[in-house]
């Protein structure tokens, strides 16, 4: 069978194969240079002395990745990180699905409420930070109308950690700051799970539904046993994508609240771009940008991996 | 299907030669600034940060009086907006790490000139440019020390501003019965006076935290006075010093006093409270001024008066922006006459009205300003002065960085302790 295939593959690396090689190339090149010969070379500073506008390239070992990792400020950007990362993908896959389900009943204007829900997404980040930073604002926005039932949130001013216990130099828990931007974010990109979830409620055929009622599933069960795990590959999806805007996220945040007091709100993309442009700490900052880059490839590569071997 | 292989083809040739022709006349642009060098016809691209109001205005009245004076030297204005700067100095750091400097580039005087751009050896010395234009009695000498390096100068000041300023509305002061206090003391008598009345006494917007690190500095001038203040930043007395601990105190103390919100707002933010009467105070570089009297429409010694923060009369917190000649621009002389401009009494008159800072030539004309900025000009000539740690001139921008990071956790959690010890951790960096 393998022979078999392989002889077909020679046979095929004819005329079309090499005009493809040849429009690939061009590609392949820019692709290789300005992305992956970029990557390495930001790794190559992060480990250097270049921390000063003077080029410094001398091996520095781990010496900036030590000094993140006991950093105050990183280890409250990664600790940001990690709960706005849960509270965004759930909510964004809960609301999604909930709409979606919502709007899949048939009912009457149904391209509206889609439109409706997806609008937010046509916005840039820096658009929704900016509103939402008026809207949250804890003495104008949402309060005004709060305190009519006497209730005065401090949204992203709250320096709060809810659960918090010392861990390492900061204090870890859920930052009630980051709910704040939690509903920013959820706002913008709930649209676009609910459109993925949407899709993915027409692939199911009717006919498995029926069937499941006629063994005398009630609706509930329907979409519990049914519809939930046949939609598991578009939940999976979701989660991919959801978790690198959430690890990668930069704009929302500087549009939106800042670092926040006591670095409440601040993320690893904002330090990175603080500690390089502002205090010309190059190294640090290409740490920085590597330690998302490996961030983002936990979530990233096992996906990679999983769909190639399911292409198999 | 072999026509479409062939036009295809065709169409990435002519995408390789637009490649090539468009470095082609790359490499054209730079032989003609080559020609110009020494010649009359060259152009000079000015970077700056200033877009906003009335800088850009000032900015414009230079460039017209430049254009004025050599009308065969063309001027780009290169400003770059936002951040207050931050995304300037992001491209500029680019630029200039790339061999392609900017003909001249505003940088604040101190160690933002010195300790980056200086110190990485890509600024030419002006001493020349300051003999030949007998500059070297019309600069306050501090000033000049501020843009110097070993005995050299690195750059020519057009404007200052001035850090140590409490803005207060006047109708609060008078209504609750007030004195401009000149003491930390008299401060927290007539803060806590304030306070009982229903009134937020200081404004203060640090959703970037350089506000609140501009009150901890003027604390620490307050409680150190000038001579200490400098002895500080060049290392010879340590952040652990008692009387910075005290500062520190201090400086914690007044952060009682600030508007609950001051985590979601800017300075501009923050002034608009005083402007309405609900805080009575804002200390914040007299650019404040120009955003009070022509932003917000407010009358000067009438809505709002200024007085020095308390304990630091007699010096001045200079903040001030400069202009140098880096290395490797090709038409020197043009970039030269620029900054022959921006040095004269005229250019910097031209500028500052608009701007709403003073001249920093000692002999510019003080009818060209407002009363705050004839009171300023002559507080500036009797006054010591002393470099901005929040403006870059006092320290390196990575000892900024991290004291503004250090401050930003202060005023959160108010350990003394742990403030300090960052402080002196970064200290090596200053």
């Amino acid at each position: 069978m393998a022979k078999e295939v392989q002889l077909k593959s020679k046979k095929r690396i004819t005329k079309d194969h090499w005009t493809a090689i040849a429009f690939l190339i061009p590609s392949f090149i820019l692709i290789l240079v300005f992305v992956y010969g970029f990557i390495g070379w930001t790794g190559y500073v992060s480990v250097s002395n270049y921390n000063s506008l003077i080029p410094d390239f001398s091996f520095a070992g781990l010496k900036n990745y030590i000094y993140l990792f006991n950093d105050f400020r990183f280890q409250a950007d990664l600790r940001n990180t990690l709960f706005f990362t849960i509270l965004f993908i759930g909510l964004v896959i809960v609301i999604g699905m909930g709409l979606a389900i919502l709007i899949d009943q048939k009912l009457k204007g149904e391209a509206i409420f889609r439109n409706i829900f997806l609008f937010p997404m046509a916005l840039s980040f820096i658009v929704t930070g900016v509103v939402w930073q008026w809207l949250l604002n804890p003495s104008t926005g949402f309060n005004q109308f709060l305190s009519v039932f006497g209730i005065q949130p401090k949204w992203y001013t709250d320096t709060n950690i809810l659960a918090g216990f010392e861990w390492g130099s900061i204090e870890f828990g859920l930052p009630v700051a980051i709910i704040a931007v939690v509903i920013a974010a959820v706002w913008q990109m709930t649209g676009f799970s609910l459109a993925m979830y949407l899709a993915g409620l027409r692939g199911i055929p009717d006919e498995l539904r029926e069937a499941a009622r006629m063994d005398g599933a009630s609706e509930f069960q329907v979409y519990r046993k049914v519809v939930l795990p046949m939609l598991m590959p578009i939940t999976m999806s979701v989660i991919i994508i959801m978790a690198h805007i959430s690890l990668k996220i930069f704009d929302l945040i500087y549009a939106m609240t800042g670092s926040g007091a006591n670095f409440v709100t601040d993320v690893p993309g904002v330090y990175m771009f603080e500690t390089t442009f502002r205090g010309n700490y190059y190294a640090n900052g290409a740490a920085i940008a590597i330690i998302m880059l490996l961030l983002v490839a936990v979530f990233i590569v096992p996906y990679l991996w999983n769909s190639r071997k399911g292409e198999q | 299907m072999k026509k479409l292989y062939g036009f295809l083809l065709f169409a990435a040739l002519v995408l390789v030669l637009a490649a090539c022709s468009s470095d082609s006349s790359g490499e054209s642009d730079a032989e003609d600034s080559g020609d110009s060098e020494g010649s009359a016809s060259g152009q000079v691209e000015i970077f700056s940060w200033w877009t906003g109001a009335g800088e850009e205005d000032g900015l414009l009245a230079l460039i017209d009086l430049f254009e004025e004076k050599h009308p065969d030297i063309a001027v780009e204005n290169a400003a770059v907006a936002g951040g207050a700067g931050t995304n300037a100095k992001a491209v500029l750091a680019t630029r200039m790490q790339g061999n392609d400097p900017p003909s001249t580039f505003q940088v604040h005087g101190g160690e933002e000139l010195n300790k980056s751009w200086v110190a990485a050896d890509k600024m030419e010395p002006l001493n020349d440019l300051y003999e030949e234009n007998e500059w070297m009695d019309k600069f306050p000498e501090e000033l000049i020390d501020l843009v110097s390096n070993d005995g050299n100068i690195y750059s020519v000041p057009v404007n200052i501003h001035r850090g140590n300023v409490i803005f207060y509305n006047m109708k609060v002061f008078e209504e609750n019965g007030i004195e401009v206090p000149t003491t930390f003391d008299e401060f927290f008598t007539a803060a806590d006076k304030l306070q009982e009345a229903g009134i937020t006494p200081l404004a203060l917007g640090d959703k970037e935290s350089w506000t609140a690190t501009q009150i901890f500095e003027n604390v620490l001038l307050g409680v150190l006075g000038p001579d200490d203040y400098n002895k500080l930043f060049a290392g010879e007395i340590g952040w652990d010093d008692e009387r910075v601990v005290e500062a520190a105190e201090i400086f914690g103390k007044m952060l009682d006093y600030v508007n609950e919100d001051h985590a979601s707002r800017n300075w501009q933010d923050s002034g608009q409270l005083v402007a309405n009467g609900e805080v009575a105070m804002l200390n914040m570089g007299d650019w404040a001024k120009g955003y009070f009297a022509n932003d917000l429409d407010l009358k000067t010694n009438k809505d709002f008066g200024y007085f020095a923060f308390p304990g630091t009369e007699g010096s001045f917190q200079i903040i001030t922006d400069t202009f140098g000649l880096p290395k490797g621009v090709e038409n020197v002389e043009d970039v030269e006459k620029f900054l022959t401009v921006l040095g004269s009494v005229e250019g910097q008159d031209a500028f500052n009205p608009l701007k709403g800072s003073i001249p920093a030539r000692v002999d510019a004309d003080p009818e060209k300003y407002d009363q705050y900025g004839k009171d300023t000009m002559e507080d500036f000539k009797n006054s010591r002065l002393v470099p901005s740690l929040a403006h870059g001139s006092a320290a390196s921008e990575g000892f900024l960085t991290k004291a503004n990071q250090a401050v930003n956790i202060f005023v959160t959690q108010r350990d003394v302790d742990n403030f300090i010890q960052a402080l002196q951790n970064a200290a090596p960096e200053m």
